[in-house]
């Protein structure tokens, strides 16, 4: 019943090696990124367990230092750099043809530079100012510079996917997109709209503030601006683990995706739907709580896509586990690939966005926010949707993605399925610590090991638990970077030319009204169109801004 | 199978429309609501937003007042790290309202066990009611990382 679709090109992938090395060089610069982060991590978690191992880390004086690592390296770092070497790596599958090697090259420089600006800056101890950077909480110029590269290197990525596009186009005319092409383009759409809000506070504010150009700063209109990026950014971490779900991980499973149609829809509501920034500002002042509610709502609208997704998903799985002779409403969920490393993890990954979704509703429902708003509930949801629905799918990939760069065989491919195992149950437990503890009141961003009052009631069990699947997650982290390292250096040569990616059952269409699904133009029209509306009247309030916060370095 | 993927659309979008729903209803009829606007202080030209936070009533004079008979103010500051006043007593039953602000960087202001969860931002009033109903001590808390001791910033709120 599967037809083939119509694009699928049958010439063979023409991805020059060179290209296919700078890729491969920007993913291991974000698992470089990783490997700092997670030992970060691991202190994180012991200090919620009551344990204070930060003086034995070199070079690190405090908490929060360390925490500021543990956020840009891992939610940072790590996540631009996949973004931009994966999508870049399936747009050019999508298209069939290679990218401009320049801008490839000045996307790997930009994100180096960033991040080793970043590095500086806060190993140095002059930017222990979170993964959020709250003005007037003020940074090294640095540390800001750092920032500025990263989302340049994002910009560079849209550039090169756009350019491929639009050469694509012109060897295509009237032809529909190819899907895995597509949804790789949407994705970096989106992220350009998104990523306007961080620009402007970096560039136009913080930077020029920090490098005593500017008097002071409007703290609220800083963290206005950093929130409408800073929700939609959960997305750009997500949509490329959404296309490795949507587009590879069916083809793994031997299964296929259903409907074309059904998936471009979920990336355009991504795409349109980006002013929902503001459900992190539920609990501030100056912001109307009329507002906050049409936010919620829109929120709540932007929750559909993921639910689709998660239809569309196990459909596809689903088909594949019936044609390996699963049986019944559930047996071919245990005919699934659950062998393979890379399957298994991604597998995993989404059974805990499951969860990391539902807690993720619970954050974004206006008033019920006053209860777990900035508790160790957050951190608890987070770690179940970026920490493993992004970062254990990111594992999974790798176990698939680093043999075809290297031309090698996995190296132990045991090792790998206990790691994947280990993460999540790893960060069930550790979840469930946060969440409960959460739940009791205990605030999120905070050295608890450190506290000079008495602990409230249930904080110690919801730490023990916290530092438990925390140290699981760590020991489950060094499995993968075994894993990774083996496989560079000792894995055994193979022949990969090819990446895995899925036929649809139903095809895109080539006439109707859905052909305009690949008009981005309108698109673009619309999502900006709701910014507008959304962020104008916050916006409006702060001109002409009050730059009246000086900054404060005493961290 | 187009039939159960539009199934499964109206289904979610059903269930959502019921959440929120319930949300408005918990807003509307059980009076739970976000904080909001609540003035703002705008410093004097060269003067810093400390300096105009400190100089502005009633943030000039912070403490708890009586306002009513069983209704109560605690105007606060918060500042790196603490609050100030750092206690507060009120009998049991008695409404509290919080009228806060920060003199330098971003703070939060939370107390477990109400539904007291409010960011502080310097120059940017914060307004939160309570009504305590069960004696004990409540703790407050920064809930949100303003500098190297930031886990020492609390407070405490003693209902009799």
């Amino acid at each position: 019943m599967s037809t083939p679709v119509a694009y699928a090109p049958e010439r063979p992938f023409a991805l020059p090696a060179s290209q296919r090395r700078i890729i491969s060089l920007m993913l291991y610069l974000g698992f470089g990124a990783l490997a700092v982060g997670v030992v970060n991590g691991l202190a994180q978690a012991l200090n919620y367990a009551d344990i204070d191992i930060f003086k034995a880390f070199p070079g690190l004086h405090s908490y929060y230092q360390g925490l500021t690592v543990h956020g840009v390296f891992n939610a940072i770092i790590l996540t631009f750099s996949f973004a931009n070497g994966f999508v870049a790596l399936t747009c050019a599958r999508g298209l069939n043809r290679p990218l401009n090697q320049g801008l490839l090259w000045a996307t790997l420089a930009s994100m180096a530079g960033g991040a080793a600006l970043l590095a500086g800056a806060i190993l140095s101890g002059h930017a222990s100012v979170l993964y959020t950077f709250y003005a007037p909480l003020q940074a090294h110029w640095t540390f800001y510079l750092g920032l500025v590269l990263i989302v340049l290197s994002t910009w560079l990525t849209s550039a090169n996917l756009f350019l491929a596009l639009r050469a694509w186009r012109r060897e295509h005319p009237g032809e529909r997109i190819p899907l895995l092409a597509y949804i790789s383009v949407v994705t970096y759409i989106f992220w350009d709209i998104a990523s306007v809000g961080v620009a402007c506070e970096v560039v136009l504010l913080l930077l020029p503030w920090s490098l005593g150009l500017l008097p002071g700063v409007d703290p609220m209109l800083t963290r206005t601006l950093f929130w409408f990026t800073g929700h939609p950014i959960v997305y750009f971490w997500l949509l490329p683990v959404y296309v490795s779900w949507y587009a590879i991980v069916p083809k793994q499973v031997s299964g296929a995706l259903f409907s074309d149609t059904a998936v471009r829809m979920v990336f355009l509501m991504f795409l349109i739907i980006i002013p929902i920034g503001l459900h992190h500002q539920y609990v501030d002042p100056g912001i109307s709580p009329s507002l906050k509610f049409a936010v919620a709502i829109l929120t709540f609208i932007v929750f559909l896509p993921s639910l689709l997704t998660a239809f569309s998903v196990m459909y596809a799985l689903e088909i594949g586990g019936r044609r390996s002779g699963g049986r019944g409403l559930i047996g071919w969920f245990f005919r699934l690939p659950w062998k393979e490393p890379a399957v298994a993890a991604q597998l995993l990954a989404m059974l805990g966005f499951m969860l990391g979704g539902i807690t993720g509703l619970m954050n974004a429902s206006y008033n019920i926010n006053l209860e777990i708003h900035n508790t160790a509930f957050v951190p608890g949801h987070f770690h179940l949707t970026v920490g493993t629905a992004v970062g254990l799918s990111y594992m999974g990939i790798a176990y698939w993605l680093v043999p075809f760069f290297e031309q090698k065989q996995l190296w132990g491919k045991r090792l790998a399925l206990t790691q994947a195992w280990c993460y999540f149950i790893g960060v069930l437990i550790f979840a469930r610590g946060l969440i409960s503890g959460g739940l009791a009141g205990m605030p999120r961003r905070t050295a608890i090991s450190l506290i000079d009052y008495p602990l409230p009631a249930g904080w110690h069990e919801a730490g023990i638990l916290t530092g438990v699947g925390g140290t699981l997650m760590f020991i489950s982290a060094v499995m993968f970077f075994v894993v990774l390292g083996m496989t560079i250096f000792f894995g055994r040569p193979a022949k990969i030319d090819d990446i895995p990616f899925t036929d649809t059952i139903e095809p895109p269409v080539a006439s109707g009204w859905l052909v305009n699904l690949d008009h981005f133009g309108y698109w673009i029209a619309v999502a900006i169109v709701l910014c507008v509306v959304i962020y104008g009247p916050v916006i409006y309030q702060h001109i002409p801004p009050q730059m009246n916060s000086t900054g404060f370095t005493n961290y | 199978m187009v039939r159960y993927e539009r199934i499964f659309f109206w289904f979610s979008a059903g269930m959502l429309a019921i959440f929120l729903c319930a949300l408005g209803y918990v807003t509307v009829f059980m009076n739970i609501h976000l904080p909001g606007p609540a003035g703002r202080i705008i410093p004097k030209s060269g003067q810093n937003c400390a300096a105009a936070v400190l100089t502005t009533a009633p943030f000039n004079r912070p403490g708890v007042r009586e306002i009513a008979p069983g209704k109560y103010e605690a105007v606060m500051l918060a500042q790196q790290w603490n609050f100030y006043p750092f206690k507060i007593q009120i009998p049991a039953g008695a409404e509290l309202t919080f009228r806060v602000t920060s003199v330098d960087v971003i703070h939060g202001f939370f107390i477990p066990g109400t539904r007291v969860n409010m960011m502080v931002l310097p120059g940017y009033v914060s307004v939160e009611t309570y009504r305590f109903t069960r004696p004990g001590s409540y703790r407050l808390l920064c809930h949100e990382y303003c500098g190297l001791y930031h886990h020492t910033m609390s407070a405490e709120v003693a209902v009799k």
